[in-house]
């Protein structure tokens, strides 16, 4: 069993990663700003080969096929958000992928959404 | 399955579960997540850690920090993500990233070590994010009540505190509701007003 200070530090401390092979070492996406709630949807089926398209490339928008936020994504895949970021700035630019149009920006003084969001969670 | 562009995503929500070492974050985060909680990690410098890089690029040294979080869907038309944030202190401003932007914030006190809180409840009160406070029941905790914790943390009256339990559904579930009404409150308008005080 590991105490909760090992724990700790391996989670919230851990090692040096340095930028993966996958990104090609690119740490900013090519395309798009990703949030990371931005939810992402691929456009089509996962494409059978692609150049410059990685197996993660490919995970991605197998994994999009139903909507996933950008978190979601990087946790399914057990990938930092920063390579995802990269990856769907990939994706995005090839158009295998879209994004939440418009950007996801949620008004927060929207009656109507609270309304909802309480609805939804009493029904829980 | 329909790839159309009529295709309509859900709208993303955050909210922020926020509190000390051990509050309970996760477990409220899995106790209410509709998914197995998911872990995202993201790599940070030297730089944004705020350490001083004197010795050159050899030095620059980077740190993961994890994040917990689950997913609510509401009716397909709204998702909201819970996030529980890391509890340490020098990772706050990672909170900016899923804070700005969010609903609203539950710090979860654990009566034990109260003091652990006044953090979050610092931060919730600077950046003008409503937050409520879930008072965490541990076994063996002093049982406060309501109104001292209010006092010792030093809440305006109108910051709701709730007692909860992190491993029970239906508890959250209440904290959650508490949170929504009292931002709802304090943020929202009607759809008329929301026109014109775009269109002015
Ligand atoms: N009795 C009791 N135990 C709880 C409650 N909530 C959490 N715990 C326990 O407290 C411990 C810490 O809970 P976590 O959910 O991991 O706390 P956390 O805030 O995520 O911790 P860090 O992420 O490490 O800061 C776990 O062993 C939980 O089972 C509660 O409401 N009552
Ligand atoms: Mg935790």
């Amino acid at each position: 069993m590991t105490t909760d200070d090992e724990r700790w530090l391996d989670e919230h401390a851990g090692p040096v990663v340095r930028p993966y092979v996958m990104t090609s070492g690119r740490a900013q996406p090519v395309r798009g700003k990703f949030d990371l709630i931005s939810v992402v949807v691929a456009t089509g089926p996962v494409p059978i080969a692609e150049i410059g398209m990685g197996p993660e490339h490919l995970a991605i928008v197998r994994l999009c096929q139903e909507p996933l936020s950008v978190a979601e994504i990087a946790g399914y895949l057990d990938l930092p958000t920063g390579t995802v970021r990269v990856l769907l700035g990939d994706l995005l630019d090839k158009g295998f992928v879209m994004m939440q149009e418009p950007e996801p920006e949620i008004d927060m003084r929207d009656l109507r959404m609270y309304e909802a969001v309480l609805d939804g969670l009493r029904a829980l | 399955m329909d790839y159309g562009r009529s295709r309509k995503l859900p709208t993303a929500i955050k909210i922020v579960i926020a509190g000390g070492f051990g509050a309970g974050k996760t477990t409220l985060v899995g106790a209410v997540s509709e998914t197995k909680p998911l872990r995202t990690e993201e790599i940070l410098t030297d730089q944004g850690l705020g350490v001083d890089d004197v010795s050159g690029v050899e030095a620059k040294r980077t740190t993961t920090v994890a994040m917990d979080f689950g997913r609510i869907t509401i009716k397909d038309e709204f998702v909201l993500y819970l996030f529980g944030t890391p509890g340490q202190e020098r990772f706050w401003f990672m909170w900016d990233e899923v804070a700005i932007g969010s609903l609203g914030a539950v710090v979860l006190a654990d009566t034990r070590r109260l003091a652990d809180c006044f953090p979050s409840v610092d931060y919730f009160e600077r950046h003008g994010i409503p937050f409520v406070v879930g008072v965490n029941c541990f076994e063996g905790a002093t049982q406060y009540a309501l109104d001292e914790v209010q006092l010792a943390l030093n809440l305006g009256p109108n910051v709701p505190v709730t007692l909860c339990d992190a491993r029970d559904r239906d508890s959250c579930k209440a904290v959650l509701i508490t949170l929504v009404q009292h931002a709802m409150k304090i943020r929202a308008v009607t759809a008329d007003t929301l026109v014109e005080s775009r269109t002015s």
